[in-house]
């Protein structure tokens, strides 16, 4: 799953400053197993911008606004809504939202980056916001806890270094085997770093498959990573619609 | 200023190092780090005060820990101009392969013959720890391109797919790293068969305290057929020794060595870092084939430690 943790607060409010009518959007998918950007999240996430805005009220008004129950912020009243979708990054979901997006000048997304791109693809005539830093495709290793697996590399080598991917997990992405900085078992970037290329090295011992370690590497095809710009996937037997989605 | 450079001929050595490896002799590296800043006289002066004719080729380190200073290239063929005879290290945490290519066969034309090839320790060590790490090859593939570009080609491609053709083939002497004293010493060999496969032709070690594991290590990679440049580190104090033990990977050093420098009244410290390192020397040199000096600034010490190993 996409992993992704909520940006601070004062970043999210900076980003939303002059808008009026701002629709929290959460995202069912895997923000919110992972807790970022969920319906919940969402929910908190509005609670705490029309807090935030009565605060920048009273600061603003001597509180007077903010007595009467409204939520403003300098500059007049912010309206914040809160709604959530299934998904954010498939188009069906969309019509499921329980709000027109003609009501808001703004939508605060907090899907992954891919929700927040896919519906500013799909509605140019809106401003999309992210109120979320995606960080990793990860697991869930431990209550609360996720951990890197993948990085979405194009050129998938797990078969061959035991289902430890070095390309993610160890810090320089080698390929041959360890670095210098391998130090009992962890990587010379954090003692907390497990050495992804000693997790590789005790897997296919244990395997019986130190070949694997042995074989040379060449150098990578970083162009399935990013080289080439931005990636796509086409299955041509589902493409009945001639118009490709953005 | 820059004399013409010695055209290197197709085969044998293409340097002197080389050269005196390849005769069996003993040999002797030594290593500098340029400033941060332009003033880099200093470490000339000092390589030409205490290496030029103590050591048989010095070693310029690239962005050393990854605090950034002027760099490895420069300086290594500044040292060619005063005779010296670099080593010129290169790691690829900084530069994708079209920067690492591009910068042999620049080393190659100023006269730089003998490259060492390193990952580097990751920028988040050093003091931009917010820089792109770009590590495109590793220290394998790093040593792989050398040998493509001797060949005459790189490693990319023409249109048509074809191997590109260099106009001018520059040749090297190809050196590697290793950790000899880690605790897990198997992946470490594996390593380096795989960089003596991609065409590394020396080694120079991580600093070895511990003689008799040493000793082991070089048993178990007696199939390596590559000379074996011992490292050596000056440890200044205790203080730097227990650091060492907890923070630098993969080196050891015995309680025995820390207890020494404890007990070195403030004068004698110097003399008894120099007679460590002479004793190391001492004890290792009938399984390698060199030593490799790491001094950290104590240059002016090298003179005395070859003679406290017994080789002046
Ligand atoms: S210590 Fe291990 S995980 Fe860390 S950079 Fe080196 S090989 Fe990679």
């Amino acid at each position: 799953m996409i992993v992704a943790e909520r940006k601070p607060l004062n970043e999210i409010v900076q980003s939303l400053a002059g808008r009026k009518r701002v629709l929290v959007l959460g995202c069912g998918g895997c923000v919110a197993v992972c807790c970022s950007g969920g319906e919940k999240q969402a929910e908190l996430l509005g609670e705490q911008l029309k807090l935030a805005a009565q605060v920048a009220c009273k600061a603003a008004s001597g509180g007077e606004e903010a007595a009467r129950g409204g939520t403003a912020a300098p500059g007049g009243k912010v309206e914040i809504t809160v709604d959530c979708i299934t998904r954010q990054c498939d188009r069906e979901f969309f019509a499921n939202m329980k709000h027109d997006l003609k009501d808001f000048d703004v939508v605060l997304s907090t899907a992954c980056g891919v929700g927040v791109g896919y519906m500013t693809a799909l509605y140019p005539e809106k401003v999309i916001l992210p109120a979320l830093n995606t960080t990793f495709y990860g697991a869930n290793v431990a209550p609360g806890q996720w951990q890197e697996f993948c990085h979405g590399c194009g050129d998938c080598v797990l078969a061959w270094t035991g289902g430890v991917c070095p390309i993610a997990r160890c810090s320089k992405s080698l390929i041959n085997g360890a670095c210098g900085g391998t130090n009992h078992g962890k990587c010379e970037v954090s003692k907390d770093m497990d050495c992804a290329w000693y997790l590789i090295y005790k897997r296919l011992k244990e395997l019986g498959r130190l070949e694997d370690l042995r074989k040379m590497r060449p150098a990578r095809q970083w162009s399935k990573d990013r080289g080439k710009g931005v990636r796509r996937l086409t299955h041509e037997e589902l493409m009945q619609d001639t118009e490709v989605q953005k | 200023m820059t004399e013409p450079h010695v055209e290197t001929p197709a085969t044998g050595p293409v340097s002197k190092l080389q050269a005196e490896l390849d005769s069996g002799k003993f040999v002797f590296t030594g290593e500098i780090g340029p400033a941060k800043g332009t003033n880099v006289e200093k470490c000339l002066h000092e390589a030409e005060e205490y290496l030029k004719h103590t050591v048989t080729a010095v070693n310029v380190t690239d962005i050393q820990t990854a605090v950034m200073r002027t760099g490895s290239l420069s300086v290594s063929h500044m040292l060619t101009d005063r005779g010296i005879e670099p080593v010129y290290q290169m790691v690829t945490r900084d530069r994708n392969r079209l920067g690492l290519q591009s910068d042999l066969l620049s080393a190659y034309c100023l006269g730089v013959r003998n490259v060492l090839a390193l990952t580097g320790d990751h920028v988040s060590m050093g003091d931009h720890p917010d820089a792109k790490p770009v590590y495109d090859l590793d220290s394998v593939g790093l040593l792989e391109a050398m040998s493509t570009l001797e060949r005459g080609s790189d490693m990319g491609s023409d249109a048509k797919g074809n191997p590109n053709v260099l106009d001018g083939v520059p040749r090297f002497f190809k050196g590697c790293a290793v950790t000899p004293c880690t605790e897990e010493v198997e992946p470490q060999i594996i390593k380096l068969e795989k960089k003596v496969q991609a065409g590394a032709q020396f080694v120079q070690t991580q600093a070895v305290y511990d003689p008799e594991a040493f000793e082991r290590f070089m048993e178990k990679i007696a199939h390596i057929k590559v000379p074996v440049l011992v490292g050596i580190v000056m440890l200044k104090n205790a203080g730097m020794a227990r650091y060492m033990n907890s923070s630098v990977p993969g080196v050891f050093v015995p309680e025995s060595i820390i207890q020494r420098l404890v007990k070195a009244s403030k004068d004698d410290k110097q003399k008894v870092s120099i007679d460590i390192c002479g004793e190391l020397i001492q004890k290792m040199k009938h399984c390698c084939q060199g030593a490799h000096l790491m001094t950290l600034g104590w240059d002016h010490c090298v003179p005395a430690i070859i003679q406290a190993a017994g080789l002046a």
